[in-house]
């Protein structure tokens, strides 16, 4: 068990709806549901999640905190926002199911295999590091993502392709030394920073 | 009534009628056949001119009987209304031209279906009148309501505000009735988040400083008799003093008692005290005044499991059958007085299906949500009450998993049972001259019927949830509030406010002597022909007013203002001794007998149709405006309800050779659309003994049928129609023709 986690646990002991409505984006808003089931029913994911969203602020209000926070259902969200657009109560839900995801992932209870949190965490470190994403070293990081072998046989796999983005001047072979970035990467640092202080400050002054 | 019956028939060429029939002749057949004084045709009747000559001809010819042959009953109402002289309508656009074909073939029969309506308007003009003045009717402007809750409150200062007096009984020592006993109520204003005051306190100043109302407190009835417009009441005090007020209509607010939880041990009720009705609980928020709730024993409260539908919404025996419809909202009010005070408290509302009903009932739930209040859609099997805390054991119907929850306070939301006396269909009546007050019965009617008013479903007062509301089946005595249906204070207060403008509506009409709903206006009242009587009761019991008594010598008492108009007893009356100025036996029984019937050889057959006024024949009347035709055979008669038909029409049609005969009434039973409640019911009963008559005449008993019929059976009911011709096209041609 993670440090924060178990702080987590220590914090809110048993309501588990008030720990997420502190600490996860739009949290605040999992008591609205009504369970009326229309995110499930709209989900073009619906049926490969393990718990459909109503089902999740469910077992929120239940207090199932393990079951949810180490759930995959969350990560196989795709960003559509069907369910946003059809909530009747008007919960951001894809916005909840990124926090809860998030929230998961700081804890370290999100599931280690998850690829979609694999690809997130990547992108995030590759982002961060400049202000830009390098594409030629998240490409890489993603061809090597399941091992050595398997990123090489990809790699020559998509060789042509390569080629043919090189020959085109949409990919630089520069970028794999350094490459681009914003022009005060030490004030983007800071910037975010300051954002994660305010995040944290934030969960500690909620109250119920 | 006149002297003289003189008729004039009017016939009427406008809409079409008199390019597909020939007018003249049935001018001539009026006349001629059903004797009437003067016939005349006009080609557009109810335009000025042609109400002109109608007016003239009352004014000049001393006609006192008007048929008018053109449109249907239900049209021109407004412009065939002429003051002082009977009135009959011969159907003849909606009843002939517009259900059959403009064809060469059909013509004949077409003229065939005209003459006999034009015969049957000027017979039926020749045996009704125009009603004189009841002489029972009475004005009375005092009210009397029973129940000083919110509902009857409300009800009172309604009525002064308008101009009423009114009286107020209460049987406790003060007013507010259930609502005095809540902490607060569900919001009745936007936002509906917040909760507000009762406004108990307001009403009681109001009543108290209204110089029209009279409070009755610690007071019972013991007596009510009378009518509309003339009700007398014994208001007895707990002391056992009575004062005998009159008044001109009443209205039963006498609310609900809440569910006996003890019935439910499973829910732990009555093993811990932590575990309470809703009602105990608004008790205990009155007790702590605002201040942190406490259980019994005076601990801190935590946690709190409000379980809805407690011996509610279920089959299982002595549970409560229906929803209360007021437990989710305030089961939600209620988590919020602890909400309110202390948010950390968790409350937690355990649901199968939550209901919020009203304008404000979703904001209300928000409302909820906001402050913190959790649901859970759930069944609770069991709350357990061994350990120190309560422990509530359900089925997560979300997560569909059996769980359970540890609570400090269990709440249940037990339902609504209506105060509504005794149960007249259960409980023995007295005979007359043996009549006792009862102390369980609330109004102590002494009506023939019973001392109370008769139930409709689970124990509730009322006639008919949907179509009429308030309306009770005892005439000037409406229902509002919780004794009616299950439901909340704002609920409650727009129903007595509903129930108040049907009791100023009903004293105003009982003092011109106008019935009430349905029949609106109606002048005519039973008459009854006293040395014809065989006593045989048949009117008392079927009346479904119960408007009519008995006096000493054990002759019907008719009561003229309870009298609804429907006819039932005259349907009743084995020796048709009751009838009504504008609605006879005759009236009928004249019209059906002046048809003409063409001997068997003609292949011409005639079917008789009773259609009910209501429904069926507003239905055959939409079905002509669609132009759905039926057969040329059927002649049809308006009837006021199918409960006022007397077998006498029957054994007449079948004994002057018609081929069949076609009843149209609502429908009856649980569900029962009749505008008269039972009408249609009794009807059917009378009628399931027709096949005695039919057998007698050695006839085939598909000859007569009896539909149930919605004013929305547009295509049905001419099928109806045209399945007895086809019958009768297979059984043959009644033998009956002479």
């Amino acid at each position: 068990m993670s440090n924060l986690n178990q702080a987590m646990v220590e914090k809110y002991r048993n309501s588990f709806l008030q720990e997420v409505q502190a600490n996860v984006e739009e949290g605040d808003w999992v008591k609205m549901c009504m369970q009326c089931g229309v995110c499930a029913g709209s989900c073009p994911m619906g049926p490969y999640w393990e718990h459909p969203p109503q089902e999740i602020f469910m077992m929120i209000r239940a207090g199932k905190r393990e079951e949810v926070l180490s759930s995959d259902s969350m990560w196989m969200c795709t960003s559509c926002y069907n369910c946003i657009a059809r909530c009747p109560r008007g919960l951001p839900i894809t916005h909840i199911m990124h926090g809860l995801a998030h929230y998961a992932d700081r804890l370290g209870l999100a599931p280690k295999e998850q690829p979609t949190r694999k690809f997130a965490n990547k992108f995030w470190d590759n982002l961060t590091k400049k202000g830009r994403v390098n594409e030629l070293k998240l490409g890489l990081a993603l061809y090597f993502m399941n091992g050595f072998f398997e990123g090489i046989k990809v790699a020559l796999a998509n060789q042509k392709l390569g080629l043919n983005m090189l020959k085109a001047k949409r990919m630089s072979i520069a970028e794999m030394f350094g490459g681009h970035g914003v022009k005060d990467s030490n004030g983007l640092h800071a910037i975010l920073k300051k954002a994660r202080e305010i995040e944290l400050a934030k969960a500690d002054e909620f109250k119920g | 009534m006149a002297d003289e019956i003189k008729i004039g028939a009017y016939i009427c060429q406008g809409c079409g009628i008199g390019d597909r029939v020939d007018t003249a002749q049935m001018a001539q057949v009026a006349q001629r056949d059903a004797k009437a004084s003067i016939a005349r045709e006009h080609e557009f009747l109810c335009n000025a001119e042609g109400v002109k000559m109608i007016q003239d001809d009352i004014d000049n010819e001393g006609v006192n009987r008007v048929a008018i042959v053109a449109c249907s009953r239900r049209a021109k109402t407004e412009a065939f209304n002429f003051q002082n002289v009977a009135i009959t309508r011969g159907n003849i656009r909606e009843g002939v031209i517009w259900v059959r074909p403009d064809t060469d073939e059909a013509r004949e029969t077409t003229q065939d279906m005209a003459d006999d309506y034009t015969r049957m308007a000027v017979a039926e003009c020749k045996y009704i009148g125009v009603p004189d003045n009841s002489e029972e009717a009475q004005y009375n402007r005092t009210i009397m309501v029973v129940g000083g809750g919110i509902s009857g409150m409300t009800a009172a200062t309604e009525a002064a505000k308008a101009g009423y007096p009114v009286h107020l009984i209460e049987k406790t020592g003060a007013l507010g009735g259930a609502a005095a006993k809540s902490w607060k109520r569900i919001p009745q204003k936007s936002p509906y988040r917040d909760l507000e005051d009762t406004g108990v306190a307001e009403l009681i100043s109001e009543i108290e400083a209204s110089d029209k109302i009279t409070v009755h407190l610690n007071s019972t009835l013991t007596k009510t008799s009378g009518a509309p417009g003339r009700f007398s009441a014994d208001i007895t005090t707990e002391s056992g003093s009575t004062t005998t007020e009159n008044f001109g209509a009443i209205i039963q607010a006498s609310g609900y008692s809440e569910y006996d939880a003890n019935q439910l041990p499973e829910l732990g009720y009555g093993k811990s005290p932590n575990v309470v009705t809703q009602a105990e609980l608004d008790a205990m928020a009155l007790e702590a005044n605002g201040g942190p709730i406490k259980t019994k024993d005076g601990k801190d409260i935590n946690s709190v499991a409000f379980v809805q539908c407690a011996g509610q919404r279920s089959e299982k025996e002595g549970h409560l059958s229906y929803c209360s419809g007021h437990c989710c909202m305030s089961s939600v009010k209620q988590a919020m007085y602890f909400k309110d005070q202390n948010p950390a408290v968790d409350t937690n509302v355990i649901y199968t299906d939550l209901r919020m009903p009203g304008a404000g009932g979703e904001d209300f739930y928000r409302g909820g949500q906001e402050k913190g209040v959790t649901f859970t859609k759930g069944s609770v099997s069991e709350v357990v009450t061994s350990g120190s805390e309560l422990e509530v054991k359900f089925k997560d119907l979300i997560l569909n998993e059996d769980t359970s929850e540890k609570v400090d306070l269990v709440v249940l939301a037990t339902g609504q049972v209506a105060n509504s006396g005794l149960n007249i269909d259960e409980v023995g009546q007295d005979e007359p001259g043996e009549w006792q007050s009862n102390p369980e019965s609330i109004l102590n009617l002494s009506y023939r019927q019973g001392k109370d008013m008769p139930q409709l479903t689970k124990g509730f007062n009322d006639s008919h949830f949907i179509c009429f509301p308030y309306e009770t089946r005892r005439t000037g005595i409406y229902a509002c509030g919780p004794v009616r249906r299950p439901m909340d204070m704002q609920q409650a207060i727009e129903d007595a406010a509903g129930a108040t403008m049907k009791a100023i509506q009903a004293v105003e009409n009982a003092g011109k002597g106008r019935a009430a709903h349905p029949r609106a206006g109606d002048l005519s009242y039973p008459i009854f022909r006293r040395e014809g009587c065989t006593q045989c009761k048949r009117c008392t019991v079927e009346c479904p007013f119960g408007a009519i008594d008995e006096d000493e010598q054990r002759f019907p008492q008719f009561n003229e203002a309870r009298c609804r108009r429907c006819g039932t007893c005259m349907g009743a009356c084995p020796v048709r001794v009751i009838s009504f100025e504008n609605y006879s036996v005759d009236s009928v029984g004249q019209q059906l007998k002046i048809v003409d019937i063409p001997d068997e050889f003609e292949e011409k057959p005639r079917i008789l149709a009773l259609a009910c006024e209501n429904d069926a024949y507003p239905a055959l009347d939409m079905a002509a405006m669609n132009k759905v035709e039926y057969s040329a055979f059927v002649r049809i008669i308006p009837i006021r309800c199918l409960g006022s038909t007397n077998l006498i029409w029957i054994t007449d049609a079948l004994n002057s050779g018609y081929d069949g005969v076609v009843l149209m009434g609502c429908q009856k039973g649980e569900n029962y659309q009749c505008h008269f409640v039972r009408g249609s019911e009794i009807a059917h009963v009378r009628m399931s003994k027709v096949d005695d008559t039919l057998q007698s005449l050695s006839l085939e008993p598909e000859r007569v049928s009896v539909h149930e019929v919605a004013i929305t059976d547009i295509e049905r009911a001419p099928q109806i129609i045209n399945e007895m011709a086809e019958t009768i096209e297979n059984i043959g041609m009644s033998p009956f023709k002479f």
